[in-house]
């Protein structure tokens, strides 16, 4: 099991949007043995409130030091996060569980959510460096066009051909869901592997497209947790049949096949 | 400069530390591995195990709450013999007392669990769970009755060659009278505390955030009930105590021994620091070289009363 417990360094933060920040960290042992899809838990506080780690994906990796989280505050623990400052420590595990499967898909599209995009962007990364030649189409939606902010520009920059954009209030792109974004945007003759990550609804609408059009889906999930590594046993999720143990995101996870899982 | 005893003895068993990490807490040691090096600890107390597999409660299990988190697991486990099969062949190499834990709905659930379990090689102890709050059968009746607690305990002793320790929950009125009743059914140590009941409110769904509705709270919140339950104990029995509640740092657990419990419980501690059992370990050696002491027996019970 690659796992570690690093003290990282914060190299930058930035803020992207009224809430929303960019952290880059140095974490090497970490950075150097991630996936696209895998996770941290964040330690937000060398004391006891909040007591939990925060589970956060990972955004991108920087050569084989630097990690990137990109988080929205929610509440203590995000926010404790967002006054953190170049050359303070914060303690991480990770990376933990399991990530997207790239293994011979040939037409990937990529739809992200609010901060569902954070994981998408190293996928995105992954692609284009791994797959000749890269087929590739993201999907981009969010509240508003500021809460967006940079990150469109970012899937660009790295190469993306391909980049649609949807928001709830018509700001920027499609008026709307991202979700209907694949029915417009994506060639249905075509055998697409979508990957997405984002709010429970979102995703669930993402899934019904795929299962009408027969793609495969990958979804990355995400729940309460504890500990991140498999011993708390608080991330269960019920698989798609309602029967038998409970999958758990933090081991199973937090990447599934769409038909693995319950779609409520 | 000779090293400090941290040596403690329960059910004539020596530990070669007094810090052991509590059950469903630190899985089947394997998942703790990458950061704790287990031959560190005095023991590994594994994930409650029944004679089934339980697929445990529906989500959402857990919940932060100040200085503590809830939890409504409902004892998952692989069940009995998948443990064996499974996750003993690692366990039995990691160099630390092994101590399954162990949960039924009956009588003679205790007894085949304690018997077949004698016969596993690797194993140093039981702990009996009377006290898990989750399941709405089993558990809580066994724990707060004194007479039923005695009698799975004497059910357990009767079945097992392996030293029996009975966990205590702490929803009680007298935990001393359980524990008493415990020690005349035959174990050789009690460890306590268990989670204490618990509830937490969505006040914007106006729902209950664990959809057992109520769950176990553990955690930092908890210690001072824990401390409290673990010296009326120790004073009320003559069998070793083990201290559990609240864990976090090597003062912490100083407290606990100086309360008079023989060993500790680390908790919930693990999920925020998977580092936190061991660092207790090494920091109760250096606390007994700092204070020229020549072993841990000089700590435990040591409380002095004004």
């Amino acid at each position: 099991m690659n796992q570690y417990e690093e003290q990282a360094e914060i190299v930058r933060q930035n803020q992207l949007a009224p809430e929303v920040f960019r952290l880059t960290l140095k974490a090497p042992e970490i950075a150097s043995s991630a996936r696209p899809g895998q996770f941290v838990m964040v330690r937000t506080t060398p004391g006891y409130d909040p007591l939990l780690r925060r589970p956060l994906s990972i955004h991108q990796t920087i050569g084989n030091e630097q990690l990137q989280l990109l988080y929205k505050v929610v509440g203590k623990g995000t926010q404790i996060l967002s006054a953190l400052a170049p050359g303070q420590k914060l303690n991480l595990i990770g990376p933990l569980g399991h990530g997207f499967d790239l293994a011979g898909k040939q037409a990937i599209c990529l739809v992200g959510g609010g901060m569902g995009i954070a994981p998408l962007y190293f996928l995105a990364k992954e692609i284009l460096r791994t797959t000749s030649p890269p087929k590739c189409i993201v999907l981009l939606g969010a509240r508003t066009a500021a809460e967006l902010g940079p990150l469109p520009r970012d899937f660009m920059d790295i190469g993306v051909t391909e980049t649609h954009l949807a928001t709830d209030d018509g700001s920027l792109g499609h008026h709307g869901f991202v979700a209907e974004l694949l029915q417009q945007r994506l060639d249905p003759i075509q055998r697409w592997t979508v990957c997405t990550c984002g709010p429970q609804p979102m995703m669930k609408a993402v899934v019904g497209q795929c299962r009408k059009q027969g793609w495969e889906c990958q979804v990355s999930l995400e729940t309460m947790m504890a500990c991140g590594i498999s011993a708390c046993l608080g991330c269960a999720i019920p698989r798609a049949d309602l029967s038998g143990p409970y999958l758990h995101v933090c081991k199973d996870g937090p990447v599934f096949k769409a038909e693995e899982v319950a779609w409520p | 400069m000779t090293q400090p005893d941290l040596r403690i003895t329960i059910g004539g068993l020596v530990f070669k530390n007094p810090v052991l990490t509590a059950s469903g807490t630190f899985g089947y040691g394997e998942e703790f591995a990458p950061y704790v090096n287990l031959h560190h600890l005095g023991g590994v107390v594994v994930k409650g195990i029944s004679l089934a597999p339980r697929r445990g409660n529906p989500p959402p299990r857990i919940v932060e709450t100040t200085g503590g988190m809830l939890n409504a697991i409902g004892l998952e486990n692989v069940g009995l013999e998948r443990f064996i099969a499974e996750k003993m062949p690692y366990l039995r190499g990691i160099g630390a007392r092994i101590i399954v834990n162990i949960l039924g709905d009956s009588l003679e659930d205790y007894q085949a669990l304690g018997q077949r379990l004698s016969e596993v090689e690797g194993i140093s102890a039981l702990e009996v769970n009377i006290s898990c709050p989750n399941v709405k059968k089993g558990g809580v009746a066994f724990g707060t009755d004194p007479a039923m607690a005695e009698a799975i305990t004497r059910a357990v002793c009767a079945h097992s060659a392996l030293p029996v320790i009975v966990k205590l929950s702490p929803n009680v009125t007298d935990i001393a009278q359980i524990a008493r009743a415990v020690e005349a059914g035959g174990a050789q140590a009690v460890s306590l505390i268990n989670t204490l009941l618990g509830m937490a409110i969505d006040v914007k769904s106006r729902r209950p955030r664990l959809a057992n509705i109520v769950g176990g709270l553990s955690g930092p919140a908890i210690k001072p009930i824990a401390l409290r339950m673990v010296w009326q104990v120790a004073q009320a029995v003559n069998i070793p105590v083990i201290g559990i509640g609240g864990i976090t740092t090597t003062e912490d657990a100083l407290e606990f021994l100086l309360a008079g419990a023989t060993a500790i419980e680390v908790g919930t501690a693990n999920f925020v620091n998977p580092r936190a059992s061991q660092e207790i370990a090494e920091g109760l050696a250096r606390y007994l070289t700092d204070n020229k002491l020549s072993g841990i027996s000089e700590v435990i019970g040591k409380l002095i009363l004004p």
